[in-house]
């Protein structure tokens, strides 16, 4: 049989319409299309796509049940090794990853991976009628500090084995950077919901506005029971780029932005959430956060939207498919140039006009690219002499975050590195006994996947360190 | 969900209510701020705490009703659950080492400095407390003020109780008469905390001002609450949520913060209003 050298289109909304609405733009493959696309699969010998991916997913075995039309076979192949397969066949950079080291890739385009792991658990959501059951406790207890992707990662790993496991999480809804951060067109908030039930199907308890740290430390947790502790508190605190103007209104970070929409729910008509809608928006960065940023401001309404980025398009952190979606959308990118000052209206004759100390331009300077520097990415050089303003009314800043210090400061010997990160054994475990940490917390910002496969290691290292004392 | 315990109405746009949280009421000191949200759609908001029973394990709330969140959460009676409650959070006013102490509230404000002019009292600190109010109407905790200090001033914009005046008058006697406070704490709208720092500075007196910017998630995430601090001929960003609220105020930017607090208000105007008219329709 002939091989089908190219993935299988996945149906998503046209961008003139979706640029509009708050709607999923990929609506992932229909039945026929998944085993097609399964059957591009050779189910080669030495299986590379798996050490591609950072839970080590046994990609051809769930593939070939698809083929074969068992999808929920599939799908309980995918959740033996991922808590969050609805949300991974979404928001993973699989042509990094799996997709990278495809067989069939060397030759003609990899098998799409992530749209079949998306199938196989939207199938199961869709039509499963049967909740897993908690499995028999272990009467162990472990305590998760966040309930973003590494921590439900960790917390579901050790809840499969029997522990008893609490999750506290700061905000109000469970669910960390996938409801905060990542928007509904991206990720549907009812996904990572339905997500957070099964794994409280299994036995997970979620304790929301519980700020670790303020409302309790970590040693308290121990106090408390908890045999062992994994802090997943994500990235932190946003960065602000140090230039004048920074605290002008209708300056937002990115995260003040995204969760202003995403969770604080600004992107429903009728929510009394406040965000600057509409107008001239920049957002300045160029990671996947930026492009979130960016297409946001599109959908609440924004007559234009420019990225600002200080390189070329080739060092543009953000994955490909977002970049080429909110291309597609007319997000209009200003490579290659640096803000320098943002600017603030005052009307010299009405010191009381509520117009004053809101943004009005922001002034930019060009920039070339010079040598390469230590990370091996070339080094932007301003261009003497280029400046310019670009006409703005709102200006976001995704340029990262630091390390949260809220855990740091109330847990005596736990070691941070120079930036803030937690310092982590290779199996987690930080400097303290029974703490394990991963995800953005120890990194700073990074991937979901990488997240959830930190908490997948931690909670192994967990379960191996409680196990002895479960036999004696 | 928080139970609403206790409600009173301290002044006709003032309510006090007690809420039971036992894990904040456990750990929460003067200074340090909640965030509550009313409703499943509600927005989050900050208040700081104005009474702690770890005992009882209720918090103490006072808020006053400016926009559509404080508008739905006065409606809510004795017996009610409010959907969040999450702290404390910030720091702690920093008590320790003051022997003779200057608190001045503004408004509302004194319902955040009244815990604190009682702790300074029960540490054994000579207290002075300053109160100021638009008009006598709008007056609240003057006994439990004048329970915890030495010395309690009360003013009035408009004269119709106590002195008239504002804050700043009695605390300027007080220093030209060779008062020595180790320190002055303000809280209360931003223009008195700054006019309170102007009043306080020939006389080199460390003031600290209680800041209240707009805030979301409060644990130093989102950014929003960021204030510019001037510090030896530099300018520094800082986190109101997880560096404050309590600032050093001769360093804040006042100016700037008042600019920041009015970036909605046009909003919040609006969004009252329709708050307003549903409740009208539900009645």
């Amino acid at each position: 049989m002939a091989i089908v050298p190219k993935k299988h289109e996945m149906p998503s909304q046209e961008p003139s319409v979706r640029a509009h609405n708050f709607r999923e733009v990929a609506l992932g493959y229909p039945v026929e299309i998944a085993v097609e696309e399964a059957k591009r699969c050779l189910n080669c010998r030495n299986r590379p796509c798996v050490q591609g991916c950072p839970v080590n997913i046994a990609i051809p075995d769930f593939i070939a049940r698809i083929k074969e039309q068992d999808f929920e076979g599939a799908y309980r192949i995918l959740s033996a090794y991922s808590s969050l397969p609805a949300v991974c066949g979404r928001v993973c950079p699989q042509e990094e990853q799996c997709e990278k080291y495809c067989t069939l890739g060397v030759k003609f385009e990899p098998v799409a991976i992530g749209r079949l792991e998306r199938f196989a658990a939207d199938y199961h959501n869709a039509n499963a009628a049967d909740s897993p059951a908690a499995p028999e406790s272990n009467g162990h207890k472990v305590a998760v500090i966040g309930s973003g992707p590494s921590g439900l990662t960790c917390a579901g790993d050790l809840a499969k084995k029997g522990y008893r496991v609490t999750v506290f999480e700061a905000l109000h809804t469970a669910g960390g950077v996938l409801v905060y951060g990542i928007p509904e067109f991206r990720l549907p908030k009812s996904i990572v919901a339905q997500e957070i039930e099964t794994l409280k199907g299994l036995g997970v308890h979620i304790e929301t506005n519980v700020v670790i740290g303020k409302t309790l430390t970590v040693d308290e947790l121990f106090k408390m029971g908890y045999e062992a502790v994994y802090i997943g508190s994500g990235a932190g605190l946003p960065n602000f780029m140090g230039i004048p103007g920074e605290s002008l209104k209708g300056v937002y970070s990115a995260n003040e932005f995204l969760t202003r929409s995403n969770l604080m729910k600004a992107y429903r008509e009728h929510n009394d959430t406040p965000i600057m809608k509409g107008g001239r928006v920049a957002v300045v960065g160029g990671g996947n956060v930026a492009m979130d940023a960016a297409r946001t401001a599109l959908r609440l309404g924004a007559e234009k939207v420019y990225i600002v980025y200080r390189r070329s398009m080739e060092e543009l952190p953000a994955r490909k498919e977002e970049v080429e979606h909110a291309m597609e959308e007319g997000i209009d990118f200003r490579l290659l140039n640096n803000p320098v000052e943002i600017l603030g209206f005052e009307n010299p004759d009405d010191p009381r006009d509520p117009k004053n100390g809101f943004v009005c331009g922001m002034r930019c300077i060009r920039m070339e690219l010079g040598a390469p520097d230590a990370g091996g990415r070339r080094r932007p050089i301003p261009v003497a002499g280029s400046e310019f303003v670009l006409d703005v009314d709102t200006v976001v800043i995704a340029i990262g975050t630091s390390p949260n210090p809220l855990i740091k400061d109330t847990t005596a010997g736990l070691n941070v590195n120079a930036r803030g990160g937690i310092i982590v054994a290779k199996n987690g475990e930080t400097s303290r006994e029974n703490v394990f940490a991963g995800g953005d917390a120890v990194t700073g910002a990074a991937t979901v996947i990488s997240a959830m496969g930190a908490g997948k290691v931690a909670a192994r290292a967990i379960d191996e360190r409680l196990m002895p004392a479960r036999e004696a | 969900m928080y139970r609403i315990i206790t409600r009173t109405e301290l002044n006709p746009t003032v309510t006090q209510m007690e809420i039971l949280a036992p894990l904040v009421a456990k750990k929460a000191k003067p200074g340090q701020f909640i965030i509550l949200r009313v409703d499943e759609e509600g927005e989050r908001i900050p208040l700081t705490v104005a009474g702690i029973n770890p005992e009882q394990g209720t918090v103490t709330i006072i808020f006053q009703i400016v926009g559509a969140t404080t508008e739905k959460l006065n409606r809510k009676r004795e017996g009610d659950f409010l959907q969040d409650f999450v702290g404390p959070l910030g720091v702690a006013t920093h008590t320790a080492g003051v022997k003779k102490v200057c608190v001045v509230g503004g408004g509302v404000g004194c319902a955040i400095a009244l815990p604190v002019a009682q702790e300074f009292h029960r540490l054994g600190a000579e207290v002075t407390s300053i109160i100021g109010f638009r008009s006598r109407d709008l007056l609240i905790l003057e006994d439990d003020f004048a329970a915890c200090s030495d010395r309690l001033a009360v003013m009035t914009d408009d004269g119709s109780y106590g002195r008239h005046g504002n804050v700043t008058v009695p605390l300027k006697e007080l220093l030209e008469a060779g008062e020595r406070f180790d320190l002055i704490l303000a809280i209360g709208p931003l223009v008195m905390m700054k006019y309170v720092t102007l009043t306080a500075k020939p006389f080199g007196v460390p003031v600290t001002v209680s800041m209240n910017p707009i805030m979301i998630d409060g644990t130093g995430m989102c950014g929003c609450c960021r204030l510019t601090l001037h510090r030896e001929g530099k300018n520094v960003t800082k986190f109101a949520c997880v560096d404050g609220p309590d600032f050093n105020g001769y360093e804040v930017d006042f100016d700037e913060a008042m600019s920041r607090a009015r970036m909605y208000g046009e909003f919040e105007r609006r969004a009252r209003e329709e708050a307003c008219n549903l409740f009208r329709k539900e009645i």
